[in-house]
């Protein structure tokens, strides 16, 4: 077992060293930087004074080396369209983003499978086959149409709700927070369901699957011919083994919301890093985008080496 | 047990236990029946147990369900239960998971959970079909020793002559859905009635006394005529050097790496097959026999060239087998030999036709062209019984008998001198299997193949081998003319697998053509 | 496995028709009108030129004057009238929404195409091969699955944009978007084909053709091929949608397909400018195509899945 996170964690550290690279890479070969810094009438001293002062003209492998140190302390460089350093940029604007995750993550997993366990059971019932249909056809809708869907409902019909922004929000220590106002509550929960809703379906259509599939297994026989209960079968045979894959794709479920919520914030107009990423891909603002990459990927690695663990604690097989 | 799945329904009759009827019982009654009054063991004991609780926990959870007892009850009795099946440190092992275990200790496992709620009946499928030899002997043991001690009924539905007419004290005989005969089981081995149980006997084989060839009494299915004349007729005539071996095989080694490690040195080997060395002259069977894990799979991989050799030589014909330096010596082996596989179902591609799978061979080795192929191919489908019809057809569409006949078909396509038998018959039923045996002996007899035939059943090795290679774990522990080795034995090993042999003393002896 | 020796052998089209795949499908009406629906939509969108009424980009047929009349309803100043209605632009909104489909079906299919072309060549050669080569293509595509492929497309996308002068970048942009997507994809066909790989090559079938003396690329391509394409088909259909999806996702984004090509995407972007100011059938329409043309396909691919699984009834 100790062998099998230590390899983890070095895949993970092999990970992130090649996304810096390609970060990085980024910043070398697209556009010239110097160019998008300094503009078309810069003079030549002037351009190799700030060439050597960024350290453009030492060895590639030497600036990768302190691409990477400068990554470690956070520091991205400056975003060719706002002129301010990037990691001030994303930090103003993470809380956003990972509070919308935060809440469609919960959305998607617990309504997941909680779906998915009963369309399992029911897989005959009325009930379980219509939401198996609908889960089909939200499988189909693109997020952005689920977006423009619930705003012409419950903003332009009904008026319940809020089409874009985040509220109110306040401030603690530097993190803007929604969850405390009543009109940044009610801001979040379109959004959040725009978001969570294509987790969800999958969450759920692979929880059902996984399920009927631990339910044909042999041992699952095996039980039902010793007498055990139904209950006692779904429940504590059949669930158990149904979580291992689940973990996983859940897993990378959650990491993709992060990375969806891009879309979310552009039909919300949600101040997130993901409406940042959007602008800067427009824009070809390459720091910003490079540091999303890596900010992005440091998250993904960071939920897989949870899995990892989570994995060893339910599946015995891997523990010796 | 009330556990058909869809679209499996019970079309009818009564079922009744201790003279109530069950059948037509809802669910809630059949459960309480279910693990209550009837147990069942299934066949593969590597997939009857939930891989992630452990064993106690399954033990005690099906004794809480069952007799209405405390957790800390249940515990002591599933203690007692899993020392009863033979479980040593049962204590210790009550909280160790199923991927603990090996497959026979999982096998005791399964018996003891079926034993849990102290039932009337315990249905058994198959429970010892996915075991090796000696493990197989000693689950029959323990439930035979179950049924006297605990007074429990157990229907062993088997398709092993040698099990049911060594275990069962009473045997029902079932062909295509139906009931052919029952009765005690010495008496409907001995003096079968019906035609279909005669034929299922006269297949099986003995392991006194060896038999030219297996009797052709045969039921239902029409037996395919084998036509060894005309395959014969134009068989190239191989000269081979008298007195010399066509395959000499010296001190072979193989070994494959069981955890890898970045660092060379710390690599973990598993040495498969260790200091092997043999001759097989032409015209021989030569039969290599061990229980799984000896190595004799890999060794004939080995010498058919599927696996490199890590050290020895192999020979064939005066040349080193698989020398890159030398093309000519490689495709000319690559002819000569050729490999008869175990499974019938993935020995063939299920995407190619017939026609394209025989004549495969042909056209690598560029032995024909044109319409000349076509024709070789529908001569060899005659030959081994399936007709040319069968040239367009997929494997799907052929039953387990015939896809092997599909591949003899195969393998005699390039008019090989060495013919390798990985276990051919071990995936048929008994009366195939004699069918595809008596193949196999034709073509030794008439066409002077030479083989090497590997397999993990004594009785089937005393008929097909000349002489036998007993091997374990890697080594070759004897090599003996067969008739000497079935009656004479000179390691201990050897005695221990000829006493796991199933007896079959009271078999019929009808219809056996004696050598 | 009955014993059919003795009928007659049956031509591939019969073979074809007669087979549990077309059993299957003729007895799930889901299935035949999702396939109805899918080649409807495929064909109106490659025979746009003849279908559509109009040339939406053809400036000498557009009138100004005709902008925002809705559908069915004649224009109060031309009074010409639209089935589907126009959009600010006096463009038919039915035209514009075949000639869009044209390019998400376009990028669709040849995203498809380039993931699946890569996807299986490398999940053959890792799957065969096994060893470092397995260990490196297998490494790069987990690092790949870690993305999402959207994020993977929109950062293939910024990156192009930036080597791209900014005079080309609207000519090449559909080409960059069936890279994006194309690469962001081949990981899921290159997983399962290893994966099926795995399965076929401990098959006595491939250790017969090595036998002979079959070489490694015979036998892949040979052998292996035919034995993988399965799940290969389904899993094509299901990338097919999300390829759309992504597809229209990104030039939603402003990342895809630029206003000069509008395909589906780009119309809802438009489209949702309207939301509030009561046009919107500039929105809906093209809406309803691309969950339609997504659903559709989505519901084959499902079918298919099951249909060639069978161990789920």
């Amino acid at each position: 077992m100790f062998s099998f996170l230590v390899r983890r964690f070095l895949q993970a550290g092999l990970v992130l060293l090649i996304v810096g690279f390609v970060a990085f890479s980024m910043f070398n070969f697209v556009g010239d930087p110097i160019d998008n810094m300094l503009g078309q009438e810069a003079s030549q001293a002037d351009i190799e004074r700030l060439r050597s002062v960024l350290g453009l003209d030492q060895p590639f492998v030497v600036q990768y080396w302190k691409f990477l140190i400068n990554a470690l302390d956070g520091n991205f460089g400056i975003s060719y369209r706002q002129g301010r350093p990037v990691a001030e940029i994303i930090a103003e604007r993470a809380p956003a983003t990972l509070e919308l995750a935060a809440v469609s993550g919960l959305f998607a997993i617990t309504g997941g499978i909680v779906l998915g366990i009963f369309t399992a059971i029911r897989r005959e019932g009325f009930l379980a086959n219509f939401i198996m249909t609908v889960s089909l056809i939200g499988v189909s809708l693109p997020t952005f149409l689920i977006g423009i869907l619930l705003i012409y409902l419950f903003s332009v019909e009904l008026d319940w709700l809020p089409s874009f922004g985040r509220g109110e929000v306040v401030d603690i220590g530097g993190w803007s927070t929604g969850f405390l106002t009543a009109s940044g509550l009610k801001a979040l929960i379109l959004p959040s369901i725009t978001l969570g809703l294509f987790q969800m379906t999958l969450i759920m259509r692979l929880v059902r699957s996984e399920m009927l599939e631990v339910l044909r297994q042999d041992y699952i026989r095996f039980a039902r011919a010793r007498g055990l209960s139904e209950r006692a079968i779904n429940f504590r045979h059949a669930l158990k083994n149904t979580l291992v894959p689940v973990i996983t794709v859940t897993g990378l479920q959650l990491g993709s919301i992060i990375a969806f919520a891009i879309i979310t914030e552009t039909v919300f107009q949600w101040p997130g890093v993901g409406l940042l990423f959007i602008n800067a891909v427009q824009f070809v603002d390459i720091p910003v985008m490079a540091a999303y990459l890596i900010l992005i990927s440091v998250m993904f690695v960071a939920i897989n080496l949870l899995v990892d663990v989570l994995y060893v604690a339910i599946d015995p097989r891997l523990r010796s | 047990m009330g556990l058909l799945e869809r679209p499996g329904y019970v079309a009818g009759g009564e079922i009744s236990f201790k003279s109530e009827l069950t059948s037509g019982l809802d669910a809630d009654a059949m459960r309480k029946l279910r693990g209550k009054k009837i147990s069942m063991i299934f066949q593969d004991p590597l997939t009857s147990l939930n891989p992630l609780l452990t064993v106690g926990a399954q033990l005690t959870e099906t004794i809480v369900a069952h007799l209405k007892m405390s957790q800390a009850d249940a515990r002591e009795r599933a203690r007692d239960l899993l020392d009863r099946v033979g479980i040593t440190d049962a204590e210790a092992r009550l909280d160790q998971y199923p991927h603990q275990f090996s497959g026979g200790m999982r096998q005791r496992v399964v018996i003891a959970l079926a034993l849990c709620s102290e039932p009337d009946v315990i249905i058994a499928d198959e429970p010892t079909t996915a075991l090796d030899v000696a493990v197989q002997a000693q689950i029959l043991d323990l439930i035979k020793e179950l049924t006297v001690e605990r007074q429990v009924g157990v229907i062993l539905i088997t398709h092993d002559m040698g099990v049911i007419s060594d275990t069962t004290d009473r045997v029902t005989v079932m062909y295509m859905g139906e009931v052919v005969e029952s009765g005690p089981t010495l008496q409907v081995m001995g003096k079968p009635q019906h035609e279909y149980t005669k034929s299922l006997i006269a297949a099986v084989p003995r392991p006194q006394v060896k038999l030219k060839r297996f009797s052709q009494i045969s039921y239902g299915g029409r037996e395919t005529r084998f036509a060894i004349e005309d395959l014969s007729r134009n068989w190239p005539e191989y000269s081979n050097q008298p007195g010399k071996p066509l395959l000499s095989v010296s001190n072979l080694k193989k070994r494959f790496p069981i955890s890898r490690s970045i660092i060379p040195g710390r690599t973990k080997w598993l040495t498969v097959v260790d200091d092997v060395s043999f001759d097989i002259m032409p015209g021989e069977v030569f039969g290599v026999v061990g229980e799984s894990g000896s190595g004799k799979s890999t060794l004939a991989r080995v010498i058919s060239g599927l696996h490199d050799l890590d050290d020895g030589k192999v020979m064939f014909d005066g040349n080193v087998v698989n020398d890159p330096s030398d093309r000519e010596a490689q495709d000319r082996f690559r002819r000569e030999i050729q490999m008869i596989f175990q499974d019938p179902f993935s020995s063939l591609n299920p995407r190619m036709r017939v026609m394209d799978i025989i004549a495969e061979p042909i056209r690598h080795h560029k032995l024909l062209v044109g319409g000349n192929i076509k024709q070789r191919v529908d001569e060899l489908l005659d030959q081994v019984g399936l007709g040319t019809s069968a040239a367009a057809k997929f494997p799907h569409e052929f039953s387990g008998g015939q896809r092997q006949r599909i591949s003899i078909a195969r393998a005699l396509a390039t008019q090989p001198r060495f013919l390798i038998c990985d276990e051919p018959t071990s995936a048929l039923d008994v009366s195939i299997q004699a069918q595809i045996l008596n193949i196999l002996k034709d073509l030794q007899e008439y066409l002077g193949l030479t083989m090497l035939f590997i397999s993990h059943d004594m009785p089937v090795v005393r008929q097909m081998c000349d002489r036998v290679a007993v091997m374990r774990g890697g080594k070759l522990l004897e090599v003996q003319k067969t008739d000497d080795l079935f009656e004479n034995p000179q390691t201990a090993y050897t005695r221990e697998l000829l006493d796991l042999m199933p007896h079959l003393d009271g078999l019929s002896q009808e219809g056996l053509e004696l050598q | 496995m009955t014993n059919t020796t003795s009928s007659k052998p049956l031509s591939s089209w019969q073979q074809a028709w007669q087979s549990d795949l077309a059993w299957k499908f003729r007895h799930s009406p889901i299935a035949v009108v999702s396939l109805v629906i899918t080649v409807l939509l495929v064909l109106s969108a490659v025979f746009a030129p003849l279908v559509a009424p109009y040339n939406p980009f053809d400036p000498g047929s557009l009138n100004l004057m005709n902008g925002f009349t809705a559908p069915l309803t004649p224009n109060a100043f031309t009074g010409d009238e639209f089935l589907l209605g126009t959009d600010d632009q006096g463009r038919d909104v039915f035209s514009t929404i075949l000639y869009g489909m044209r390019i998400s079906l376009f990028v669709g299919f040849a995203a498809v195409t380039l993931g699946l072309l890569i996807g299986v060549t490398l999940g053959l050669i890792a799957g065969y091969f096994g060893g470092w080569i397995d260990a490196v293509i297998m490494r790069i595509a987990d690092v790949q699955l870690t993305f999402p492929s959207i994020l993977v497309a929109m950062l293939i996308f910024g990156v192009a944009k930036g080597f791209t002068p900014v005079e080309y970048r609207d000519e090449v942009a559909i080409w960059v978007l069936v890279i994006a997507i194309g690469l962001s994809d081949w990981v899921q066909f290159a997983r399962v084909v290893r994966g099926a790989t795995l399965v076929e090559v401990n098959k006595e079938y491939v250790q017969a053709a090595k036998l002979i003396g079959r070489s490694a690329w015979s036998i892949i391509f040979g052998h292996i091929l035919r034995n993988v394409l399965s799940p290969v088909l389904v899993i094509a259909t299901i990338s097919l949608a999300l390829a759309i999806i992504a597809e229209a996702t990104l030039s939603f984004l402003g990342a895809g397909a630029p206003p000069t090509q509008p395909s589906l995407g780009t119309l809802i972007r438009v489209g949702q400018g309207f939301l509030f100011s009561g046009e919107w059938w500039i929105l809906l329409f093209p809406s309803v195509t691309l969950l339609s043309l997504a659903l559709a396909v989505n519901l084959l691919g499902d079918w298919l899945r099951d249909a060639l699984n069978p161990k789920l009834k």
